[in-house]
């Protein structure tokens, strides 16, 4: 299992995450980013990649 | 070998491509020595704060800098130096202290640097490019500060809406009819203007800066028409120039940046392709099959990464097997090119190449509030803008990304 922080603070939901891991990052109807906190290791590479591309640097994986 | 360590692959340029492209090539395999050769003393950072909430704030290191992977834990990172020099023959590069470094195989990534107005070296003149720059420029933005931005595109206008939230009395001087006009054309452009002067930006369009006064400190900007504009900061955004004189004499295709194929290796101005050079980020011109076989330099923010990947996968490749590399080359790319801009309330974000558009038209929502526009070419879209609308935008991002046929909106 991998762990998943978004910095809420740091996050302007710009959603190119949900393009990367759209299994774990969505934008809902008020344009706000909802995630799930934990995942299969094999969703480690999509969220590797939705870090690389979020605007804000806001994602980690908690090791 | 006898006992002869094998050259390293060596990537100059230690910012955002250069970081992409050694996970990437330890991602696809390659873990042999690597080497990343980076002219400032910062290990790699997000640049695009530093024109807004960063600049804002204060301004570190820490509050930008990307986070290390793992994989690149025994990456070399040689900081502070310059490369000025290569041989493609002998494949070597040569540091600003006359060290000669042999590669196996070398990654452009060298990037752009801020172009600068052709006028007196005056302290109070600034860039915004770098950390160092974002650092020094911090220090001046203070309450009351008379603040001239020469140019109108994102960073002018970024830290044009930075500067007034900081209190300083600010005016944008630019050629321009509008800001932000070539990219986003005028419909958009016009709103920008608008909000940007309800709050309080004075602009100066259809004018350049053609003197300063000053003598230990900057004074005064004066304009083409003879305005004296009172300037205690003068900020330069009117656009970049490529690190590229390094490889002066190569062979390398550099009319604008360096040309690369679609597999992100470079390519010699008599046609030839270089599998042991690759070129990422802001300096590579590359074909893009998302919209057509030209090769373009695009300086949107997603482009390291993605062509950063791009390069490390497929040199990974040529360093593990010939049919690795065969397949490698084979594989597609189309990276779909995206940016954002945030500016007072107004939180841009685009889609594709807008720049390309021949037509432009309101897909969803009102100008004046939030909206989404679509940018097209002949019947296809190339590119959307949303204007707040973020959740909205995101179906338009997978019409272009198949071809842009689908004109009409979609939810």
């Amino acid at each position: 299992m991998i762990k998943i922080e978004v910095d809420m603070a740091l996050c302007q939901h710009y959603g190119q995450c949900v393009f990367e891991a759209p299994n774990i990052f969505t934008l809902n109807d008020d344009d706000k980013l909802e995630y799930v906190a934990s995942a299969n290791d094999s969703e480690r590479d999509n969220v590797e990649s939705a870090v690389d591309v979020c605007p804000m640097q806001a994602i980690r994986i908690v090791e | 070998m006898d006992g002869v360590a094998p050259p390293p692959v060596i990537i100059v340029g230690a910012a955002m491509g250069g970081l992409r492209t050694a996970e990437g090539l330890r991602k696809g395999g390659y873990m042999g020595p690597l080497t990343v050769i980076g002219e400032e003393p910062h290990a790699p950072y997000n640049r695009p704060p530093l024109s807004k909430d960063v600049l804002a704030g204060v301004v570190t290191h820490e509050s930008v800098a990307f986070p290390q992977r793992a994989s690149t834990a025994d990456v070399e990172w040689m900081l502070g130096a310059r490369v000025v020099a290569i041989d493609l023959t002998a494949r070597t590069v040569t540091t600003d202290d006359e060290v000669v470094h042999p590669y196996a195989a070398l990654v452009i990534a060298t990037g752009l640097r801020p172009r600068r107005l052709d006028l007196p070296d005056i302290p109070g003149r600034h860039t915004v490019r770098t950390l160092d720059d974002a650092i020094a420029l911090r220090d001046e933005l203070v309450p009351g500060a008379h603040v001239v931005i020469v140019g109108s595109g994102f960073i002018g206008c970024e830290v044009a809406a930075t500067a007034r939230k900081l209190g300083c009395e600010v005016t944008v001087v630019s050629p321009s009819a509008l800001p932000i006009v070539r990219p986003l054309g005028s419909l958009l452009a016009a709103e920008i203007l608008a909000r940007q002067e309800a709050h309080g930006v004075a602009f100066r369009l259809g004018h350049t800066v053609t003197g300063l006064v000053g003598g230990a400190r900057l004074h005064e900007v004066v304009l083409d028409d003879g305005t004296v504009l009172p300037s205690d900061v003068l900020i330069e955004a009117i656009g970049s120039d490529c690190n590229s004189e390094w490889l002066a004499g190569a062979g390398l295709d550099c009319s604008d940046g360096v040309l690369a194929d679609a597999a992100m290796r470079a390519v010699s101005v008599d046609g030839s392709v270089h599998d042991d050079v690759y070129v990422v980020g802001d300096i590579a011109r590359f074909p893009n099959a998302m919209f057509d076989d030209v090769p373009r330099r695009v300086e949107h923010w997603n482009i390291p990464t993605d062509t950063g990947k791009r390069a490390g996968f497929v040199l990974a490749a040529w360093l593990n097997s010939p049919e690795a590399f065969s397949d490698a080359v084979q594989t597609p790319f189309a990276p779909m090119p995206a940016f954002w801009s945030n500016q007072f309330e107004m939180a841009l974000q685009a889609y594709g190449l807008p720049g390309l558009a021949d037509g432009i038209r309101l897909l969803q929502g009102s100008l004046t509030s939030e909206a989404v526009v679509g940018y097209y070419r002949g019947d296809r879209m190339v590119g959307v803008v949303g204007l707040g609308m973020k959740a909205a935008l995101l179906p338009y991002r997978k019409v272009i990304a198949e071809g842009g046929l689908s004109v009409s909106p979609v939810t």
